[in-house]
């Protein structure tokens, strides 16, 4: 393997647009104010989904660039300019844009529960979104409320406990962007890791005059995977030796060892890899039933959904994987406990995953897409007509060529989950025929993808 | 520039290359097609909020059929993918449409008048069978992985 980087700070007018305090801070002042209106659209706006801008702009709009365009290609550079955690966080630091002396914070300061340190609370989260999903995407009232307790919830953390507790460990939205970051092209990482070794202040995770300390709770020097890291770049301020760089990278290059794989990511890829079969299923399947049960929240047909949905994400997909694995370790005598071994096949389903999403999501992004141009001239459904072009039909773009996308995006992902669950086998040590009911798995997956929409 | 590449990059290289141009060749594969008379077909399709009754039809290529549009509940259309075919029925008041079906595949029909929350996911079927871009698409996949394995066995 290369182990080229390109150094994208080492040219100076990258690394002062990205050490500017002002740049955070123009993005959220932009991101905000469209959060906001999203809100009060869902609030007041018209209840008919496919006329109100919240929905529009945040489940066609922002989604399909998050998914298609800023996770893939950039990581999680959406949590640097995600308007949610800004209030707080400015509330916390008493600031807008310039740092206060030492990178203090105002907050309560208490430390977030210990055993809530993982992204179990993000699964959960994510869970309860997913499983209102159809009325959240669809009811422009619902959805502001999820907006709305999102952003009351991340102030909230941000003045009981320290930092960005709520991004790190809280934000639905936030477990899925750090896992499938690890696949993006561009990471945030020291430059040696000597010079932080002799350097005993730590500015980059206590804070100083020039800014805070990580709001993420990383300490920059250890960092070797995107997946917490916001790319805020705090610790670019705050490193008094030049010794934080941002770099192009090859893609997925956190997803090549197999150090440090834990349970709740692994949990995290599952939930990611069914729901969106279940999403292309459901919502986006000829089945009517499956769509009006999932809708009918409270009716003995949501309930059966609500099981089936959750056995689904909880219990059946990772028990055939689970399976898998076992019979991996029985075609390879592997050393390593079942869990150890589930845990780390797990992540090959990161790249799967994100195909996945990225398929379902081409499936109705475009052909909704012209729904944007009628929001945006009259983002609350009262007949205004702001650019003159609320009256503008629905178009259908891409309309019968979505599967030119989705057959290679698809094939790209299985070919890099072989590639992963190869590499696994061979890091533990094991011959490479371990790895073939994990490719079986994965395969079959993709099989099932094409089978829905070719 | 050292052009001698090490026989086991150089054997990478070859498979790589080779998976290519087999998941190219099932593009364009001729697969055989047996002689098939077309009909004509005349399909009723009842919509309602947020449903297409059936939601799912089976046509074989190059039959002629007409699409009658019965709205039931309220002001429905139906947007053929693929075919650019655009259908408006309100109640009582049917719209009809008649093509030939001569491309394959699978095609969502989805409701083009907003009617309501689940308008968007207001989705149906046509499969214009034999579905060859499927089976395309699987041989391609059945290429890619055979390819990825000796790729990445090493
Ligand atoms: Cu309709």
């Amino acid at each position: 393997m290369t182990r080229t980087k390109l150094e994208l700070t080492r040219f100076p007018s990258v690394k002062r647009l990205l050490t500017s305090r002002w740049v955070p801070w123009t993005l959220m002042a932009i991101t905000l104010p469209v959060f906001l209106l999203a809100i009060l659209t869902g609030l007041f706006g018209t209840p008919a989904g496919s006329r109100n801008f919240g929905i529009i702009f945040v489940w066609i709009v922002w989604w399909a660039l998050l998914i298609l365009v800023m996770v893939p290609f950039a990581g999680r550079l959406w949590c640097a300019v995600c308007p949610i955690p800004a209030p707080g966080e400015w509330l916390q630091r008493r600031a807008l844009v310039q740092s206060r002396p030492g990178g203090k914070l105002f907050t309560l300061g208490g430390k977030f529960p210990r055993r809530l340190k993982n992204i179990w609370l993000q699964n959960a989260a994510f869970l309860a979104v997913a499983l209102f999903s159809v009325v959240i995407l669809t009811t422009p009232f619902v959805s502001a409320l999820v907006l709305l307790f999102m952003i009351v919830l991340a102030m909230a953390t941000s003045m009981l406990f320290e930092r960005r507790v709520f991004c790190r460990y809280i934000c639905p939205v936030g477990g899925f962007i750090g896992l499938y970051s690890q696949v993006a092209p561009i990471e945030v990482r020291v430059k040696d890791m000597a010079v932080c070794q002799s350097h005993v202040e730590k500015t980059c995770y206590q804070g100083s005059d020039a800014g805070y300390g990580c709001p993420w709770l990383v300490y920059p020097a250890a960092l070797d995977r995107n997946t917490y890291c916001g790319m805020c770049m705090e610790c670019m301020k705050t490193c008094p030796h030049d010794n934080v760089g941002i770099f192009l990278r090859a893609p997925g290059k956190d997803l090549q060892t197999t150090q440090g794989r834990r349970l709740d990511e692994a949990y995290k890829a599952f939930i990611m890899l069914t729901c969106a079969l279940a999403y292309s299923i459901v919502l986006l399947g000829p089945w009517s039933l499956f769509k009006e049960s999932a809708y009918a929240v409270g009716t003995l047909a949501w309930w059966v959904y609500a099981s089936l949905f959750l056995a689904a994400n909880l219990v059946i997909v990772p028990g055939i994987f689970f399976a898998c694995t076992t019979f991996a370790r029985k075609l390879s005598y592997n050393k390593f406990s079942l869990r150890r071994t589930f845990v780390e096949y797990a992540y090959v389903l990161v790249p799967l995953g994100l195909v996945a999403w990225a398929a379902y999501t081409i499936s109705f992004v475009f052909v909704n897409f012209s729904y944007a141009w009628q929001v945006v001239s009259d983002p609350f459904g009262w007949g205004w007509n702001l650019f003159g072009t609320a009256n503008w039909t629905w178009t259908p773009y891409l309309a019968g060529l979505q599967t030119f996308l989705q057959i290679p995006i698809l094939l790209v992902g299985l070919i890099a989950a072989i590639g992963m669950a190869l590499r696994t086998a061979n890091s533990q040590g094991v011959p490479r025929r371990a790895a073939l009911p994990v490719v079986t798995f994965c395969a079959a997956f993709t099989v099932g993808l094409l089978w829905l929409y070719v | 520039m050292n052009f001698h590449l090490p026989h086991g990059r150089y054997y990478r290289y070859l498979i790589a290359v080779s998976t290519v141009c087999l998941m190219f060749a099932a593009i364009f594969l001729p697969l055989p097609v047996d002689a098939y008379t077309p009909e004509t077909h005349t399909l009723q399709i009842n919509a309602r909020t947020f449903a297409f009754e059936p939601g799912s039809i089976a046509i074989r290529r190059g039959d002629t059929i007409t699409i009658e549009l019965e709205a039931l509940d309220a002001v429905h259309g139906l947007y053929l993918d693929g075919y650019d075919v655009n259908l408006v029925a309100e109640p009582g008041k049917s719209a009809s449409v008649t093509f030939v079906a001569d491309k394959d595949g699978k095609f969502k029909f989805r409701c083009s008048v907003a009617c309501g929350a689940l308008h968007p996911f207001m989705i149906g079927e046509l499969n214009v069978e034999p579905d060859i871009p499927l089976v395309r698409a699987l041989l391609i996949t059945l290429m890619g992985v055979i390819g990825a394995l000796a790729f990445f066995w090493k």
